[in-house]
């Protein structure tokens, strides 16, 4: 500790001696002097390096309400009543879990806008292809997390928006019925159903996407932020970074301060409503839909069949989407040069076209209602 | 240290009032959060130990049916929220007791051929008749309840 952090060394050395002491074991001067020499670039577009970090904090936020929820929450036969218990007995039940429900949709928001961001800073190409892959890895993660989360109220909502879910794997040539069947624990979505999801939602899931949320970060850490290609072609010299520590890190932490208020305002002023309990002799209600980072899917799904009338429609649904999603994977390994070429202006229209091409299919799914 | 800090000491040199002046400022506002997140995450987490207490509020519990209860035996029932018995001596007297053992809190139990109550967690051994401790390590004896023997229901409440 040098004197600058410290103007009344009298005052602090306690606790300076118990950094001291700390530090002797545990190197903490070495972290610190890493953080220290790690830079961030800045240019105009440095805004958009805040949202992974954004995605970060919604995901602990999840972890740490999704043990709250823990607490009270039981699958299986009860977990309406359970959630009803939440809800309505258990004081700040509410607030908890509609924090819970709005962090899950912002992670998924924060989560779009980092990987359009990296995608149009062309953050994908060498050495960061497995950071690109990992990531999607990550969404495919968060939205599974997402569709098994559902469907733990058991209210009407999550056995329709289950049920229909479901009839996707369930289409897939020579495996899906199967898979459904093992995925569903039956033919009916029922408590069953609730005991696997939950699983799959607590542990098996969060398993499997913590050390991949580390992977993640020591690519990023290893690799350093990518620039924009704008910014590359500077020479280095013109090139403006700020120190990782505590200059990025404090702007950091000031997003997620800003990030937690809005996940305040919204969980405590729009609570997240609890619908009547799944009825398996109930008709579906009207205008029933998925939440809105399952929309485009949905949607496509919809007017395929619409189209193409039985089976055949599906598919071709699934088709394309799979087909979209493997293109969408596979830009590393095609735009590869630093240097703007065709290919990196071919890179920059699928972009433009995938992310005109989700926002309108979404809005269209919801005027299709 | 220095290179990081030289950012803002070129704008103005580093006063102490106002650099306590900010640490003061932002630990005010980091309890402020931590307040506000804390409460809400207390209040959730003991509902449950609040219900309790608010059931376990009772002055007295009414047993239908008890008065049925053969001489030199013992029902258990729950006073509020804890256990407590009430015993039939072979005298025809009736006293109740708390069940939960003074020394750190097991249930004990009603043994009418040695006419005593026992612990068998640690041995404790209380009088049956008035719930004081007659060997073992509980501190103090039992909670004595008032009992009230009417046609077909057993009153018990508070001494």
């Amino acid at each position: 500790m040098d004197a600058s952090l410290s103007p009344k060394p009298e005052r602090n050395r306690l606790v300076a001696a118990v950094y001291d002491w700390v530090d002797d074991r545990l190197g903490l001067e070495e972290i610190l002097a890493f953080a220290r020499h790690k830079t961030v670039p800045d240019h105009k577009h440095s805004f958009w390096y805040f949202w992974g970090g954004i995605s970060l904090f919604f995901f602990l936020v999840q972890v740490f309400s999704g043990v709250l929820l823990l607490v009270y929450y039981r699958p299986g036969a009860e977990s309406y009543e359970s959630v009803r218990q939440i809800t309505y007995d258990i004081k700040f039940g509410w607030l908890v879990r509609s924090a819970h429900s709005w962090s899950a949709n912002l992670m998924m928001v924060a989560i779009f806008v980092h990987m359009f961001s990296v995608y149009f800073m062309k953050a994908y190409r060498q050495p960061r292809e497995f950071g690109w892959w990992s990531g999607l890895a990550l969404l495919a993660l968060t939205m599974l997390f997402g569709f098994s989360g559902y469907l733990l109220p058991m209210d009407d909502l999550a056995f329709f928006a289950t049920k229909v879910g479901l009839e996707i794997p369930a289409a897939l040539p020579l495996v899906g019925r199967f898979i459904t069947d093992i995925v569903r624990g039956g033919p009916e979505v029922g408590p069953t159903t609730i005991q696997r999801f939950f699983a799959l939602h607590v542990v098996i899931l969060p398993l499997i996407y913590i050390p991949l949320v580390g992977f993640h970060l020591w690519l990023v850490q290893k690799h350093g932020n990518a620039m924009p290609p704008a910014e590359e072609e500077k020479p280095v010299e013109k090139r403006r970074s700020i120190p990782f520590f505590p200059d990025f890190l404090s702007l950091d932490l000031g997003m997620w301060l800003i990030s937690l208020n809005a996940l305040a305002i919204l969980a405590s002023l729009y609570p997240w409503q609890l619908g009547p309990q799944a009825d398996p002799l109930a008709p579906a209600p009207l205008g029933i839909h998925p939440e809105w980072y399952f929309m485009a899917q949905f949607q496509l799904l919809k007017v395929f069949g619409r189209w193409f009338p039985g089976a055949a429609g599906e598919a071709l649904g699934i088709s394309l989407f799979t087909l979209g999603i493997l293109v969408w994977a596979v830009v590393p390994l095609f735009d590869t040069r630093t240097t703007a070429g065709r290919r990196g202006r071919t890179a920059t229209y699928i972009g433009y076209a995938f992310l005109v091409g989700l926002i309108l299919t979404t809005i269209w799914g919801y005027l299709d209602l | 240290m220095s290179e990081i800090h030289s950012m803002e000491s070129h704008e103005a040199p580093e006063s102490p009032a106002r650099r306590s002046f900010i640490q003061i400022g932002l630990g005010a506002v980091g309890l402020g959060y931590a307040g506000i997140i804390g409460y809400p995450i207390y209040q959730y987490l003991s509902t449950p130990a609040q219900k309790a207490a608010a059931a376990g509020n009772v002055t007295s519990a009414t047993l239908d049916g008890a008065d049925k209860l053969p001489a030199k035996s013992v029902m258990m029932f729950k006073f509020g929220s804890e256990p407590a018995m009430l015993i039939h001596h072979a005298d025809g007297s009736w006293v109740a007791l708390g069940a939960v053992c003074s020394h750190l809190g097991c249930t004990v139990s009603f043994e009418a051929d040695q006419n005593r109550i026992f612990c068998a967690c640690h041995g404790g051994v209380y009088d049956p008749k008035t719930g004081d401790t007659v060997s073992g390590p509980p501190p103090k004896g039992l909670k004595k309840f008032k009992v009230e023997v009417t046609d077909g229901r057993i009153t018990v409440s508070k001494a």
